[in-house]
């Protein structure tokens, strides 16, 4: 018997699975989503593959490149399902694209990212562990560089996501 | 200064040898460059100003934003795009990391970087690189020795790279505050550079080739207590040379301006090269534009 559903099903939309526990509201944080489209989260929640996750289904959402850039940097363990007439017509897990390209905001208060108007430009040094330079202030930033993700909401959790002083 | 390969470097020292030897003449005749100095310089305005005008060339100097339309509110970016109509060529020195190589995207000219903030100051670099050279015969396989501010010192992190690609063994020398950035020990360690760090400067005298000093920079610090801690760490002496077993062909260099870190009396020693290490700045910079502008 299949065990009850925690989080409602979705007619159409995108299902964000996966998500490392307590990780749901950065996520929610980094989408831009209309504010008539129904959003669940379930946090905590029983994972056989690794103890505990978060999950998010979005209705009539589909993630851009970016999004899905950005969701990458959190954890590529994230998987990604396509919901059409309430099935999964396509699922995959996220990946690191080659560069990041207006993703993050350096966290070097004296880069000329955070002076003038222009969009950041990262390139991957490693990616596991995950390193990345920034291109312009030439500084390489390790996985912490997860607290510097742009954020598109206004109502944002990400409140680290300033450049902080060395 | 992480863009330029081996060749790119000794393509550069080679022709600034050539131009200092007079074995080449190039002529700048009808080409004007723009000096946007946004932060304080002497040497390295003054050295881009010799090396354009000494060649027949043109400048136009700024030496403050103050005396720019940016004090009207103009954007740094309109300010270039406008410059780069008159010039052939600009050189930006920026309080701001990465100003320089934003105004290279900007711009269908050459934007030369002559130091952004605590990032780079690649023509420092291969000046001094051409300083080695000169002095040691090659710029393979020495031991040098990088003393002082190893944390904000531009020149520092402009001249391990560029030295990475000649198998240095370097001793980074430094107060525990002022050691060198983390990641640019972990690409010394990706890119093979065998390096040693350490706080004593006598452990290293007598081994070493070639020591670079550097200022510990007021201007980079936060506030005056920690600029306090660590601003007399290090001072070089013609006492402390004199004592040392150095090698003959050790040369002490540094980027100027001087502060208190290397005495006054050193300066009579054979081993002190920082006043001719600044003249090479003109020929390598000469070389360096000259490359851009596609005259040699």
């Amino acid at each position: 018997m299949r065990p009850e559903l925690k989080v409602d099903a979705i007619c159409q939309g995108t299902v964000i699975d996966h998500i490392p526990a307590g990780r749901s509201f950065q996520i929610i944080d980094l989408l831009e989503i209309s504010e008539e489209d129904p959003v669940m989260i379930g946090t905590n929640l029983v994972s056989r593959k690794y103890g505990r996750k978060d999950i998010i289904k979005i209705e009539h959402k589909k993630l851009t490149e970016e999004e899905l850039s950005s969701i990458a940097i959190i954890s590529q363990e994230i998987t990604i399902s396509i919901i059409e007439d309430f099935k999964a017509v396509r699922k995959f897990m996220v990946t690191l694209p080659d560069t990041l390209r207006d993703i993050l905001i350096c966290p070097n208060r004296h880069c000329v990212t955070n002076v003038e108007k222009i969009k950041t430009l990262f390139v991957f040094e490693s990616r596991d562990p995950m390193k990345v330079r920034c291109t312009y202030c030439e500084r390489v930033f390790d996985s912490n560089i997860k607290k510097y993700i742009k954020c598109t909401h206004e109502h944002h959790f990400n409140h680290l996501s300033q450049p902080q002083p060395e | 200064m992480r863009d330029l390969t081996r060749a790119d470097i000794t393509g550069i020292v080679d022709l600034a040898e050539k131009i200092e030897s007079k074995a080449i003449t190039i002529n700048l005749s009808g080409y004007l460059a723009a000096l946007l100095f946004f932060e304080p310089s002497t040497r390295t305005a003054f050295s881009f100003d010799t090396a354009i005008k000494s060649l027949g060339g043109n400048s136009l100097m700024m030496q403050s934003p103050e005396n720019s339309s940016q004090q009207k509110g103009e954007s740094f970016a309109d300010t270039v795009r406008t410059i780069s109509q008159y010039a052939n060529l600009i050189v930006m020195r920026s309080a701001v990391e990465g100003a320089a190589r934003y105004a290279s995207e900007l711009v269908d000219i050459p934007v030369i970087n002559a130091g952004d903030g605590a990032n780079q100051h690649p023509t420092q670099a291969l000046l001094d690189i051409y300083s080695i050279k000169k002095t040691q015969g090659r710029i393979d396989s020495l031991k040098i020795a990088l003393v002082g501010d190893l944390k904000y010192g531009r020149t520092i992190y402009s001249l391990v790279y560029g030295l990475a690609h000649f198998k240095p063994e370097l001793y980074l020398v430094s107060p525990q505050h002022l050691q060198i950035r983390k990641y640019v020990r972990d690409d010394l360690v990706s890119l093979g550079v065998n390096f040693h760090e350490t706080s004593e400067i006598s452990s290293v005298l007598g081994d070493a080739d070639v020591m670079y000093v550097t200022r510990i920079q007021r201007e980079r610090f936060s506030g005056q207590y920690e600029y306090e801690q660590v601003k007399d760490s290090y001072q070089i002496t013609a006492r402390m040379i004199e004592q040392a077993a150095i090698k003959s062909n050790f040369r002490i260099m540094h980027p100027l301006p001087r502060v208190n870190e290397i005495t006054t009396d050193v300066d009579a020693l054979p081993c002190a090269y920082y006043f001719q290490q600044a003249k090479n700045g003109v020929y390598i910079r000469q070389a360096l534009i000259a490359r851009l502008l596609g005259v040699a």
